[in-house]
């Protein structure tokens, strides 16, 4: 106490220019000078994973003129530093939400029927790479990829038969899918109004989030434009007709698997969130019509405090950028509420049962900031999809930091903590700084398409890669603590049924349709893609006639183009 | 045999596009001396072959991360073998389970590293099984270059 008030009263700076107080500066002379003959420090500069730096102790000091008011606000409350709801886990904890899909529709309905069984109440849909990209099963290019490292989706069929004998209005469903998300959902809504399910009660999440597939995942197909609008049009249909639904999770999850530092993360996800709201404005929306629904999803990696800073400081530039730069009114819409899932690029195909504890820790940086949802990744997935008994484990690991740790007694414990708190501070500064980069470049279209944020991540990865490789950082059974005899692990093997067993009801679908309906809604989509009409309309359509994913892709691609990514050097 | 650095195409056949560990792969070999030439994304297998006969490269390393390895990276190899460009080294990265590494080797594939592997590991073993490297220049000469 007596530190911290001479802190208030005067401070003065140390040798590396560090703000501290008198009785700090007394400490350094007469302790820690002697202390570190005796034992000087392992490094000569300690840093985050993103380059900010570590000092060796935190003091008050650290914050001057720290309000907390301004800064931390109480959970549910503007900032939102603390938490978007006020009773945080009291209430009710993180929604333990694991991502699965594989194979054909049929595999993947009895095992999303599976996890409801198990309590399980919401679901998260992995999709394979051909419906990701736009393309029937049965198109050249799917070969080897159908079903592999997801479901296959190719029509109203496909999705009706995913979702058989879920009940959709009262469970969630979020779908992984982000150029072809608007048909997708298109399917979705069909699927559910065949089933009887009202539009206005289903509940669920698109990740929709194309930006952040030019910027890490690249699985793009059309151009940045016309994609961008394709999404202003799911978030004006959805605020109109589905208002439960989160039109879009933007995602800052891949940049961070791409090899960006926690900083750049933060920074270019929500710097997209602003990009998506300037273009569903210009779609002529009100921005509290739509920007409750808008929802995040972060990456958690191993540097523990580092990650909860970035969640913190993620709660509070949003609530600024909505409230300040976008004048939003409603609380709702200055919330940054998020997903989060453990880092993938942090397993390792060594020792792969370090996993499970670097998993754990990365899942209790998740829940120290105050995640909505969380994901947490299977030991033996840096060699394939995971095992039953991998994905239960990483299950496991959420119910244990849920019900044995304490961790959901109290909302943001760490707050207060004079490191973490100058931590947010700086990671809500470099955040800042990027922000007025991109700004500068003219917005996050124009940045992506002058390779910006590209770039930016590719450095950060080779430098990460080199630091690694020098030892400079240590990967526990990687580049230190290495076994010399490693037993393999046993892994998944997905069936090879889903190939043909697609390819049949795809043929089979393609003869029974009434063609000549089919042909009337394709050619309705092409001349609303060629206008400014919200598209999802006629997309329903499209899909109510039975067209296919590739079809209405491909009507697309002939009016909007496709993207191809500027030259790597 | 010229004198020119080992010539080596980065490419990423399937439709994922996880291009972290090829984009660093492929700035190692630079630094590392070698000339580089990277296909880009979702690039198909005859595209590949193609793009190694007209490069005329020592080596093909492969990224992919989309589990769809046992079907397009023996047809790669069976393609180059009817190019006659059985020489060429061909190396993979990315997530290929155990069980799936001995058929790839059979079907031609020099080398398979994991999630880990050191960009120098892979730097080494092109260095020393390229195809002008076994018409003996040795390893120190194929080296060193400024970076591209």
């Amino acid at each position: 106490m007596a530190k911290e008030n001479q802190a208030e009263a005067v401070s003065c700076t140390d040798a590396s220019g560090r703000r501290v107080s008198p009785a700090e500066r007394e400490w350094q002379e007469n302790v820690l000078k002697h202390a570190l003959k005796r034992s000087p420090e392992r490094q000569s500069v300690f840093t985050t994973s993103s380059g900010l730096p570590f000092e060796p102790l935190y003091t008050p000091a650290d914050l001057p003129g720290f309000e907390y008011e301004r800064e931390l606000g109480d959970p549910g409350e503007f900032p939102f530093t603390r938490g978007a709801h006020a009773t945080m886990y009291r209430g009710k904890p993180w929604t333990m939400r694991q991502f699965s899909g594989f194979g054909t529709p049929e595999e993947t309905n009895q095992r999303l029927r599976y996890l409801l069984d198990q309590g399980q109440t919401g679901l998260s849909i992995a999709f394979d790479l051909p419906t990701l990209m736009g393309y029937d099963s049965d198109h050249p290019l799917a070969e080897g990829e159908v079903g592999k490292c997801g479901v296959a989706v190719s029509s109203l069929e496909d999705m009706e038969t995913l979702l058989q004998g879920i009940p959709l209005e009262s469970v969630s469903v979020s779908m992984t899918i982000n150029s072809p998300a608007a048909i997708l959902w298109a399917m979705y809504l069909a699927a559910a109004e065949k089933a009887g399910a009202d539009w206005k009660r289903i509940s669920g999440t698109l990740q929709n989030d194309i930006l952040k597939e030019y910027i890490a995942q690249k699985e793009y197909i059309f151009p940045p434009s016309p994609s961008m609008r394709l999404v202003a049009d799911t978030i004006a249909f959805a605020a109109r007709e589905a208002p439960r639904w989160n039109p879009i999770s933007i995602s800052g999850y891949h940049i961070r698997e791409a090899g960006s530092t926690a900083v750049q993360e933060l920074a270019f996800t929500l710097r997209d969130g602003v990009e998506y709201v300037e273009w569903a404005q210009r779609a002529g929306l009100d921005v509290d019509d739509f920007a409750p629904r808008l929802s995040f999803f972060f990456n958690s990696h191993n540097d523990l405090f580092e990650e909860v800073a970035k969640f913190r400081a993620a709660r509070k530039v949003w609530a600024r950028v909505m409230r300040e730069r976008f004048g939003a009114k409603n609380p709702r819409s200055w919330m940054c509420r998020f997903h989060v899932q453990t880092a993938g690029c942090s397993l390792t195909a060594q020792q792969p049962y370090n996993n499970v504890v670097r998993t754990a820790v990365q899942a209790l940086a998740a829940v120290l900031g105050g995640a909505q949802s969380l994901h947490t990744n299977a030991l033996d997935e840096a060699w394939a999809l995971p095992t039953e008994s991998a994905a239960r484990l990483a299950l496991r690991t959420q119910q244990v930091l849920a019900h044995e740790s304490g961790l959901t007694e109290v909302a943001d414990p760490l707050g207060g903590s004079y490191m973490v708190e100058k931590l947010t501070l700086e990671t809500e500064r470099a955040c800042w700084k990027y922000f007025e980069q991109i700004d500068s470049l003219g917005g996050m279209v124009a940045a992506i398409e002058q390779g910006f944020p590209q770039k930016e991540i590719h450095d950060a990865a080779y430098a990460y890669q080199q630091a690694v490789e020098r030892k400079e950082r240590i990967v526990v059974g990687v580049n230190g603590f290495v076994s010399e005899e490693e037993r393999p692990i046993e892994t998944l093997t997905v069936s090879e049924r889903a190939p043909a067993e697609q390819r049949r009801k795809l043929a089979e679908l393609r003869k029974r349709r009434d063609d000549v309906r089919l042909r009337s809604t394709l050619q309705a989509l092409g001349g609303a893609a060629a206008s400014n009409a919200n598209l999802m309309p006629y997309l329903l359509e499209c899909v109510r006639s039975y067209a296919t994913l590739g079809e209405m892709c491909g009507v697309l691609r002939q009016v909007f183009g496709t993207y191809k990514e500027p030259a790597f050097r | 045999m010229s004198d020119r650095p080992i010539r080596v195409l980065v490419a990423k056949p399937g439709l994922d596009g996880h291009d972290r560990g090829a984009k660093i792969v492929a700035r190692a070999l630079r630094d590392a001396g070698m000339e580089v030439i990277y296909t880009g994304l979702r690039q198909t297998p005859e595209q590949i072959v193609n793009a190694a006969v007209q490069e005329d490269v020592d080596a093909i390393g492969i990224s992919i991360l989309s589990g769809a390895h046992n079907t397009l990276l023996p047809r790669i190899c069976q393609m180059l073998r009817e190019q006659g460009m059985d020489d060429v080294l061909v190396v993979v990265g990315g997530i290929i389970p155990h069980e799936d590494a001995h058929s790839l080797k059979q079907a031609g594939v020099a080398e398979i590293f994991q999630p880990g592997a050191s960009t120098q590991s892979i730097v080494d073993f092109i260095r020393s099984h390229t195809r002008r490297t076994a018409l003996g220049e040795t390893a120190s000469e194929a080296g060193g270059g400024p970076a591209r």
